[in-house]
């Protein structure tokens, strides 16, 4: 590291440049909050302007043309760690922008968001990204007028939150109060005379009121399953099992989570039995069943659960 | 429904992971722009608009038909908003199909779209609540048990859908919209990849596309005046079940089978493996291929793995399915539907290019959403019905 200066030599009051008519028209358009470029006879479009072409050395033709505003990164660096000198006290990117219309780049810094120190580039840098000039409030005609280039507006965050209140009906209703009791209760179809598990008012195949409530045992098989194995913050670790199970005397399986066997040992036609949460954690929620596990008993034949699937 | 209706114009997006690069009414009226062009027609020709797209929280806009009205050119026109959960696309054409059947129209604009990249379609399935469990395995995770269940009834041997998941891969390699395109795909290159829901692995998946897919519909008459080739309706069907009930048929549910039926009754056809020339048929996970062509009745029960294996199916096969490399290859999930019904419709007046089938004159276009609940089929023909 360079030691800190123990040694300035200042000009009084700053040395004068008189611009010309074609650098001082681009700065004169710059306090304005605008952008030019000057056309080439070979119609090539300069910016920042030069009074020359430099391909060729001829003048250039005098017409002006506005570019711009945003432009096209046509190259960058990242500057992870600022000096003191530069013109931001965190991260930032030196690009090369070239304006829309014009054929050539200017050098600018982008400000790319607020990012700590030593951080890298982040994704969204990138050559062709597009970007446009944050000009000073208060402008006096120097390249300093654009204080940045900014990233364009490319997407944006808007926040949504529905607040409601949930109402099972009288089914769910009753089908829950029965679970904050640690039972599992169905209703019988007076038609197919199958128990619908959770219980609901009207059988969706009969299309008829249900009649009996039916108390079920927290004892089943377990018809068809999935193992997944990808990974949510909200779901148990994987791999975990997914799966429908029968409870006895029932005609619908209940979609639940089985655990308490390696997931490689699951089977179709396993029997198991709900694990409740602690006595003292019960609420009226399916929560309430933490999962199904296996018991020890021997497992039920594919025929006997193959219209279950 | 006595009149006559024609697709007279198809219009699609890119397909891709993310399409950072427009609005969703952007996204629209790409398709729409390409499918008002193709049918020689400006938004100025259009009587109606019917729009479709999947559940709100897929991608946490809700209610979109009020903010894209002016978007869609329904300034003073009626703008119909369809909603079937993922056969929602498919859905949404039989709506416009039936406003020009029915005489009340003579040219309807239909879309459907998705940009999955906004939200969370997984997050979206899962929301919970104090009367269900939620187990967060996303669509996988719910359709893999039926899935287990259809390979322990048929007894189909494990790499049928790996080659199912390649052969629709490989027809996506022609179709110049095809979200994934991967050259020299293969069984093996299916088989490494990680096993996501048993047993589904990563490439007998779907992939999350933003997209949208638009088509003209035409009464006869505007039809004569199009400067393309038309697509006919032939017949049209949907069905809806409940998602649980006694005995349901989760392998192969009673609605899909219905719907079918219906359909070829209307259609005349009595043998869809033979009448029919090629289908696009809702296939987001590979192993639906079997189970589909069991449900929409190319087989018999049990037998759908064998036609897959033998390669009926495949491009060159005697009943190409998925020409265009399908949901596999692309899933903008409201758009999916419909995407399925306008390849019907390209392919039966010859607009499918390098993924043409020779010689279509008559085919399926089919969509399922939901827990499989939502069925949504047309026929169509290069004849007139
Ligand atoms: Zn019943």
């Amino acid at each position: 590291m360079p030691s800190d200066v123990n040694h300035v030599v200042e000009f009084p009051g700053g040395y004068t440049r008189s611009v010309g008519p074609v650098i001082g028209r681009f700065l004169s358009e710059l306090r304005d909050g605008r952008m030019v470029g000057v056309r080439t006879s070979g119609g090539r479009v300069l910016v920042p302007p030069t009074e020359y072409d430099p391909d060729t050395g001829d003048d250039v033709t005098g017409e002006f043309v506005e570019v711009g505003p945003v432009g096209t990164v046509t190259t960058w660096s990242w500057v992870a760690h600022p000096a003191k000198e530069h013109p931001f006290d965190r991260p930032f990117a030196w690009v090369l922008v070239r304006p829309d219309g014009a054929d050539t780049a200017l050098v600018h810094a982008l400000d790319a968001g607020v990012f700590d120190a030593g951080a890298e580039a982040p994704k969204f840098l990138k050559t062709g990204m597009r970007v446009r000039p944050k000009w000073r409030a208060e402008r006096t005609g120097t390249i300093g007028d654009i204080e940045c280039f900014l990233p364009e507006v490319t997407m944006i965050n808007p926040q949504a939150k529905l607040e409601f209140r949930l109402s099972g009906g009288r089914a769910l209703h009753r089908y829950l109060e029965g679970i904050a009791q640690g039972r599992i209760l169905g209703s019988r179809c007076p038609v197919c005379e199958a128990v619908i598990v959770p219980m609901k008012e009207t059988c969706p195949r009969d299309g008829v009121p249900t009649t009996e409530e039916v108390e079920l045992p927290d004892v089943g098989t377990l018809t068809t399953y999935a193992v997944n194995n990808i990974p949510d913050p909200r779901a148990p670790e994987v791999p975990f099992v997914s799966g429908y199970v029968l409870l006895d005397g029932a005609g619908v399986p209940l979609l639940t989570l089985i655990a308490g066997v390696p997931a490689d040992q699951v089977r179709m036609g396993m029997r198991v039995k709900a694990a409740w949460k602690p006595r003292e954690e019960w609420s009226p929620s399916v929560g309430n069943i933490k999962w199904f596990e296996p018991v020890d008993e021997p497992d039920v034949p594919f025929d006997e659960i193959k219209d279950y699937l | 429904m006595a009149n006559s209706c024609a697709v007279i114009g198809v219009g699609q997006t890119q397909y891709k992971t993310k399409r950072l690069d427009v609005s969703m009414a952007g996204l629209l009226r790409e398709a729409a722009r390409r499918a008002l062009d193709d049918a020689g027609l400006t938004w100025r020709d259009i009587d109606a608009i019917v729009v479709g797209k999947a559940p709100d929280l897929f991608e946490g806009v809700v209610m979109p038909e009020v903010f894209l009205a002016d978007a869609l050119g329904a300034a003073g026109k009626p703008l119909i908003r369809v909603h079937t959960a993922g056969s929602v696309g498919g859905s949404t054409a039989i709506v416009a199909a039936n406003l020009v059947r029915s005489g009340v129209h003579d040219r309807v604009l239909t879309l459907a779209w998705e940009k999955q990249s906004e939200s969370n379609a997984t997050w979206a399935l899962t929301v919970n609540s104090p009367f269900t469990t939620s187990l967060v395995v996303g669509a996988g995770g719910y359709f893999a048990p039926h899935i287990r269940a259809y390979i322990r009834k048929s007894g189909a041997p494990e790499h049928i859908g790996h080659l199912v998941a390649v052969k629709d891969r490989e027809n996506a390699l022609r179709n110049p919209y095809a979200h994934l395109r991967i050259p020299g795909i293969s069984r093996e290159m299916v088989e490494s990849t990680p096993m996501l829901w048993e047993p589904i692995r990563y490439l007998d998946t779907c992939p999350s596309s933003d997209g949208a897919c638009a088509m003209v519909l035409a009464s006869e008459d505007a039809a004569k005046k199009a400067p393309g080739k038309p697509a006919w309706v032939q017949a049209t069907a949907m069905r809806s079940e409940p998602m649980g009930f006694v005995r349901r048929d989760n392998v192969s549910p009673q609605a899909g089978k219905d719907c079918a039926a219906d359909v070829y009754r209307q259609a005349g056809i009595a043998d869809p493996r033979r009448e029919l020339d090629c289908a696009e048929v809702y296939v987001p996970f590979s192993w639906y291929e079997p189970m589909w062509l069991e449900n929409l009745g190319f087989c018999g029960d049990g037998e759908g793995w064998k036609l897959t294996e033998a390669g009926a199916t495949a491009f060159d096969g005697d009943i190409p399915w998925n020409p265009s490399g399908g949901v596999l290859s692309s899933n903008p999930i409201g758009a999916s539907g419909m995407i399925r019904f306008a390849e019907a419709a390209m392919q039966v007046s010859d607009r499918a290019g390098e993924h043409q089938v020779d010689g279509a004159r008559r085919a399926l276009g089919h969509a399922y959403g939901g827990g499989a609940q939502f069925y949504a089929m047309w026929v169509v023909g290069s004849e007139k019905p």
